[in-house]
């Protein structure tokens, strides 16, 4: 039944694919990754699919576009149990599990209005520091403010 | 952390610095209170810039005469409407002008973290008199220097702290700084000003003893330092949240009737009508003693921070 479902989508000659996404977060990889589909390059994505580890997974698949190990780490924020695979000809040259980067900078808006990261015309990027991974839990490093998974997903828009 | 000292560094909050760092400042600034009514010329030719976004009294006027002791000069603006921010300028642009003008920048600021980002946008050093509710580490440096002039050590303090525990940023540094000792905490606030969250987590991350009350006459009699603090209310996101506090504690004459002999009250300052002004008139009372030492303990730190050689 999997391997069926898989095969809708072909392999992919040289990319990555992000593996062991929970269900229905297919999408918020895209997001973090900055993929928003009109760059050319091609990106599969399967949602829903029956998985042995999870139940249920989506899987991510881009192909000529190169992701460093620090962009891709970023999507264990919204997917903290993806595996991802680097593909060059067809063959699987390296796999990690994500991990949440120490620090995080520019992706997330902090929730502080009062934040310097929050005044429109200052040249200043947010910037967060991970203090606990399970549960998540991160702090500007501008104004200290903790934030959790729900105030990620918030500022990314997806809660 | 390791003690980096103080030439050159930036003071953003009191963690930035370790315990030594912070006795090498108390020694020093005992020191200098030999020269808080003279003068000393150990950093003449320096220009310390004074860029107060928000009002004060103290703070300012204690790092101007502090500088202006130790030789040096002073530029800098209170409030934004005389300056080219009125016309719109953001704050990097002003500060990346006092870096080219100055060798240090003290700077106050209504937003959070706007000390910081001044900080990595200037080469020169800066020095954070307040931002927004977060930290105002020269303060609690002279709140633990009036503490240990007092009583000769904080480890082994039972200290007080009472009122806005929600926005009052001293409270933050104060107990930050705290953490590097040995005391006892009695927090007490009206429900609505409790600490923050994320004070209470650096409270427990440090293992610190402390405990919550609303009312004062509960632990009057157990503490050496009641810390008063006014409600902080240009902070509050609604006046109606205000009033419904506005007036909810004070020290008077009757609270301090139930504490111990050598107890001492300290304050930031300004006091609004928190503590009785017949509370004053008290051997108990160091809030302007407290006041008066902001000289010599920035004399000590400018010098420290400016390298002056006395």
């Amino acid at each position: 039944m999997s391997n069926k479902k898989e095969l809708i989508i072909s392999k992919i000659r040289d990319g990555i694919v992000i593996d062991h996404i929970p269900a229905g977060r297919a999408l918020l990889v895209l997001r973090i990754l900055g993929i928003t589909g009109r760059e050319g390059f091609r990106v599969a994505l399967v949602m829903n699919v029956e998985s042995h580890k999870l139940g249920v997974k989506d899987i991510v698949k881009v192909e000529g576009r190169e992701l460093t190990r620090d962009e891709l780490n970023l999507v264990a924020l919204v997917a903290p149990t993806a595996t991802v695979n680097i593909i060059r000809n067809y063959d699987v040259v390296s796999k990690f599990k994500v991990v949440v980067p120490d620090v995080i900078e520019g992706l997330i808006k902090c929730k502080n209005p009062r934040c310097i990261t929050n005044q429109q015309r200052e040249p200043v990027k947010s910037r967060f520091r991970v203090v606990s991974r399970e549960p998540l839990k991160l702090v500007c490093d501008y104004c200290g403010t903790i934030h959790e998974l729900s105030d990620i997903e918030r500022s990314l828009g997806i809660a | 952390m390791g003690s980096l000292g103080w030439l050159g560094r930036d003071v953003i909050t009191v963690l930035d610095f370790t315990r030594e760092d912070l006795e090498v400042l108390f020694t020093e600034a005992l020191n200098m209170e030999k020269y808080a009514k003279s003068r000393l010329n150990i950093l003449n030719g320096k220009v310390l810039a004074l860029a107060f976004f928000e009002p004060s009294t103290r703070t300012r006027l204690s790092f101007e005469t502090a500088m202006l002791r130790l030789g040096g000069s002073v530029i800098g603006f209170s409030g934004v409407e005389a300056t080219s921010m009125a016309k719109g300028e953001n704050l990097a642009d002003t500060i990346r002008m006092l870096d080219a003008y100055a060798d240090a920048i003290v700077i106050r600021h209504s937003i959070e973290g706007a000390a910081k980002f001044a900080a990595e946008i200037a080469a020169s050093p800066v020095i954070n008199a307040g931002d927004g509710s977060q930290n105002h580490p020269t303060q609690a440096m002279l709140d633990l220097y009036t503490i240990w002039r007092e009583f000769g050590t904080i480890d082994g303090l039972s200290i007080g702290i009472l009122g806005d525990l929600r926005y009052a940023r001293v409270v933050n540094s104060l107990i930050q700084a705290l953490s590097y000792y040995r005391v006892r905490l009695h927090l007490i606030s009206p429900e609505p000003l409790k600490p923050r969250r994320e004070l209470i987590e650096f409270m427990n991350s440090r293992g610190m003893v402390y405990d919550w009350t609303d009312d004062p006459y509960r632990v009057i009699n157990d503490v050496d330092v009641l810390y008063v603090v006014r409600i902080q209310r240009e902070r509050f996101p609604d006046p109606m949240e205000y009033e419904r506090v506005r007036g909810t504690y004070k020290v008077d004459l009757k609270l301090i009737e139930k504490a111990k002999p050598q107890m001492v009250i300290l304050h930031p300052l300004p006091r609004v009508d928190e503590i009785d002004f017949a509370v004053d008139n008290t051997h108990h009372a160091k809030y302007f003693k407290q006041a008066s030492l902001g000289v010599p303990l920035r004399m000590a730190l400018l010098k420290l921070v400016l390298g002056g050689e006395s």
